[in-house]
């Protein structure tokens, strides 16, 4: 569903990606974990085209560059790191936002829009906020309207950085957990950027290591979260374990590298 | 860690419930409508002849294509209402909703809220050129308006290139900083210009403190380019909107983000452009009612560009209201009155917005 080759990004003086190899099948859900300024967030970027990028970046096997950008918002949906919610706009406005690549320039939405939008509101508990106003929510809260609007934008493929930023443990996993049923759902394409390794490793079926801008590993999470990659490329010392489901645990080791 | 069973799609699950956002953004509509109602009936209630209230409602009735009302008025007092008093109330009306509405736009563009025709330079160009004319032209009324809107937008793009070059992801705080500098610059060019022409001096001072005089000539002068600017604003209202979460997001919703800013850019400066230069610097009009309204109705900019376009007429009107009474018979020049009555309000704004999470 997303194909990239030799995807290289560079930021004035700085290589922030270079050459990186990726594939996401339909329905897949994959975590791309690295090191503070691996390039995590700008990956995501490029797929998106927000950022210049050189080799082939190709959605639905579609080379992305020919795209237009309304027939591209329509595959991809996309929530940033730190996404900014005006703050006097309601709830059910804001997640309308998400029809926005269904809307003519200057037209307006539909009634579809509309049930679209308060469809996907009632589905994550959030029917009763509609009205709200966004500046007055909390942050678990925040999380589930961006990815409301995310959702209303009904793309097969979802690009999540960082969706569990400042969110305490319940709300990581409250988050996570509903991204994963309604990916088993509707059948979407996931990727997302992961600080927290266990998280990702319980959660998606790929993780994909990036160090310095390349791609360090690649596979199923136990293949990538190693003691000794996450020792080299994170600078830590941890221990792993599989947990109940035999999926990698990671532990902080006491007394540092 | 259970996986969850996947669920039915629940797509289909309720129908979804039309929120009652849209009617209370009618409602807003309606009252601002009100507002603006009585304050053009206070407009031009007040002067020397007595005449009651609902005499001038009835007036105004028989005005309207198609309606017959008897107000009792003779014809002199009619004559007094059409010829001087109605066309300066809906002059009053108009700029006031122009340049709110023009404020409006470009703080949706520039995502700041403190965005103003007076501090991006778009004012300050416009005063500007119109002064060139003045000075230059023996008999500059038509030349006017376009004058002003080349120097409107000539005062935006200057803010625009110099904030853009001193510093890409300095964003809306550098724009407007420079937006600040372009206007002292402007308008040191343009102080510079009106004494070197000491006889023009009088002409150049009572339009650059504002008046909504002049009668219908400048009314239907005004007209057009309040229409068109007015007009591609409020088709915005959805796009700016979609801008106000951000280049990057805008873009990933498939929005080309700077075609928006352009067009919106464009109108907004035609609006000053059109509210400077048939009735000079008028202040802070762009900048309260915006935020007034915010605060009233919300900030999506389908809101708030339509009530800032009425309530900036109805603001404007008042003003100009006070403005010829307050030192009656002698009056004030309009752009005193918005700034004696603005400048300390904005601070109250202020210190609202700073008291709650917005």
């Amino acid at each position: 569903m997303i194909a990239t080759a030799g995807l290289s990004v560079r930021l004035g003086e700085r290589e922030v990606l270079s050459g990186v190899d990726l594939l996401v099948r339909r329905g897949e859900w994959l975590a791309v974990i690295g090191p503070n300024g691996a390039g995590k967030s700008t990956l995501l970027k490029a797929v998106m085209g927000l950022v210049a990028h050189r080799g082939d970046v190709r959605v639905d096997e579609r080379p992305s560059a020919t795209l237009k950008p309304r027939a591209r918002a329509r595959l991809v949906a996309y929530a940033p790191q730190a996404p900014e919610l005006p703050p006097g706009m309601t709830v059910f406005d804001y997640a309308l936002l998400g029809r926005t690549p269904y809307i003519s320039y200057l037209g307006r939405e539909s009634r579809h829009d509309r049930e679209v939008t308060g469809a996907v509101l009632e589905r994550l508990d959030l029917g009763s906020f509609a009205a709200r106003r966004v500046g007055e929510l909390s942050g678990g809260e925040r999380q589930r309207v961006v990815l409301a609007r995310a959702l209303a934008q009904e793309a097969p493929v979802l690009l999540l950085d960082e969706p569990t930023t400042a969110l305490d443990l319940g709300h990581q996993q409250q988050v996570l957990e509903l991204v994963d049923r309604l990916r088993r759902a509707d059948g979407l394409t996931v990727v997302t950027t992961l600080h927290d390794l266990t998280l990702a490793g319980q959660y998606a079926d790929t993780l994909l290591l990036l160090a310095a801008g390349r791609a360090a590993a690649s596979g199923e999470p136990g293949q990538v979260l190693t003691e000794a990659l996450v020792g080299t490329h994170f600078g830590a010392h941890v221990k792993i374990e599989p947990g109940p489901d035999g999926r990698p645990v990671v532990h902080l080791v006491r007394g540092g590298p | 860690m259970p996986v969850t069973p996947p669920e039915a799609p629940v797509r289909s699950a309720r129908p979804a419930r039309t929120p009652a956002d849209r009617a209370r953004r009618a409602l807003w509509i309606v009252a601002a409508l009100v507002v603006l109602a009585i304050s053009l009936v206070l407009g031009l209630l007040d002067g020397a002849a007595e005449i009651s209230p609902w005499q001038v409602v009835l007036q105004a009735l028989d005005w309207l294509p198609f309606v017959h009302a008897d107000s009792g008025l003779a014809p002199i007092e009619q004559g007094l209402l059409w010829e001087l008093r109605l066309p300066r109330v809906l002059m009053a009306a108009i700029v006031g909703g122009l340049l709110a509405i023009a404020g409006a736009g470009y703080q949706g563009v520039f995502r700041n809220p403190l965005a103003d025709p007076y501090l991006l330079g778009a004012a300050a160009g416009a005063g500007l050129t119109t002064t060139l004319v003045i000075v230059l032209l023996p008999a500059p009324t038509v030349s006017i308006p376009i004058a002003a809107f080349v120097g409107a937008l000539g005062g935006v793009f200057l803010a625009y290139l110099l904030g853009n070059t001193a510093g890409r992801d300095g964003g809306t705080a550098t724009l407007v900083l420079a937006g600040v500098a372009v206007t002292s610059f402007l308008t040191a060019i343009q102080t510079f210009i009106q004494q070197f022409k000491v006889e023009e001096l009088q002409r150049i001072y009572s339009w650059i403190l504002g008046d909504v005089g002049g009668g219908w000539d400048r009314f239907w002068l005004v007209l057009p380019y309040a229409v068109v600017s007015s007009v591609v604003l409020l088709l915005h209202g959805r796009m700016l909107d979609v801008l106000s979460v951000g280049d990057d997001e805008a873009t990933a919703l498939g929005v080309r983000a700077s075609r928006v800013r352009l067009a919106v850019l464009l109108a907004a400066s035609l609006a000053t452009a059109a509210a400077v230069a048939v009735s000079g610097l008028i202040g802070f009009v762009g900048i309260v009612v915006p935020h007034v309204v915010r605060r009233l109705a919300g900030g999506s900019y389908r809101s708030v560009l339509p009530l800032s376009l009425i309530g900036g007429g109805a603001f404007l009107v008042l003003a100009d209201l006070l403005a010829r009474t307050v030192i009656a018979p002698a009056e004030l020049p309009i752009g005193v009155v918005t700034m004696f009555v603005g400048a300390p309000f904005f601070v109250v704004v202020l210190r609202m917005t700073k008291g709650t999470a917005t």
